[in-house]
């Protein structure tokens, strides 16, 4: 038999496609390269505006998630995988971490800070697209764990 | 500060360096990580720090009779609901092991002391409560049924 030792792991919470999240982290990492690529305070301000969506309102919210759910959803063929929420919410608040620290690397004119702040954000971002990496998975125990 | 300023020169140009450094430096990971996860690996009896053992105390729930299988968990962890349900089905049934599911996060000191660095991280436990394997990421079936068949 299963027990579970810790209630709080028993929290029932809203889950959603759980593809919506991948397609979101693919986008995410095209709007990088171009951000990393250019240099402009346009592109990672919109960037950092939808990782602020993601992380504040959830990650069903953002406008990738309106591209997945009106273009690519109806697409999609098979049983639909689900996952809760907050693992890809998790996620976006890193992401707006590394948005903010990289816009203010912009407008202090250090590019140093910039590159490597987008950089963090890229790296998390293609990770999630290509190979289903979990963030939260990897990164928040080790953050509890500094504590 | 070096760094800063060297990674500053190289990006006056605005260059595709930074960005074809990250994904591939992201994709060896990547390679590593797809093929390290989920893998359950046999925990050396060898070393020279003897294996304490873990009690229901220590767990704050029971152990199976024949074996345990100690799972942690966290909320912002995808594969942690999967590899529940997995090991739920797994042990149904068989009375002589039991399933435990552990907050990481409420557990801080047994996740230090157990040295358990992400979610899910599911130990295999033998009768005595010594650890004899853990897997780190959702292992598959086959694997956990394998690894229990060598519990007696």
């Amino acid at each position: 038999m299963t027990q579970t030792v810790s209630p709080s792991l028993a929290v029932k919470t809203t889950t959603i496609d759980a593809r919506g999240p991948r397609f979101s982290a693919l986008i995410t990492t095209l709007v990088l390269i171009l951000a990393l690529a250019s240099h402009s305070i346009w592109v990672i301000a919109f960037q950092l505006i939808v990782f602020a969506i993601g992380a504040l309102r959830g990650p069903q919210f953002t406008p990738y998630a309106y591209v997945f759910r009106k273009l690519v959803r109806p697409r999609l063929k098979g049983a639909v995988p689900t996952e809760d929420i907050r693992p890809p919410r998790f996620a976006q608040s890193v992401g707006l971490g590394f948005a903010l620290v990289a816009t203010a690397g912009l407008l202090v004119h250090i590019p140093a800070l910039f590159v490597v702040a987008a950089g963090g954000a890229l790296a998390a971002a293609f990770l999630n697209a290509a190979f289903d990496y979990c963030l939260g998975c990897e990164i928040y125990l080790l953050l509890l764990r500094l504590r | 500060m070096e760094l800063l300023a060297l990674i500053g020169q190289t990006t006056r140009v605005k260059s595709l360096v930074p960005i074809l450094v990250i994904l591939a430096v992201a994709t060896v990971y990547g390679l590593w990580y797809k093929a390290s996860r989920g893998k359950i690996r046999v925990t050396g009896t060898s070393n020279s720090a003897p294996v304490a053992a873990l009690t229901a105390e220590i767990l704050g729930a029971p152990l199976g009779t024949r074996a345990t299988l100690v799972q942690f968990s966290s909320a912002f962890c995808t594969p942690c609901r999967a590899t529940r349900l997995l090991l739920e089905s797994v042990v149904l049934n068989m009375p002589d092991v039991r399933h435990l599911d552990i907050d990481a996060e409420a557990h801080l000191d047994l996740v230090r002391r157990l040295n358990i660095h992400s979610t899910p991280t599911t130990l295999i436990l033998d009768s005595r409560g010594v650890e004899v394997g853990r897997a780190i990421g959702a292992p598959s079936r086959e694997q956990v049924l394998n690894s229990l068949a060598g519990i007696s």
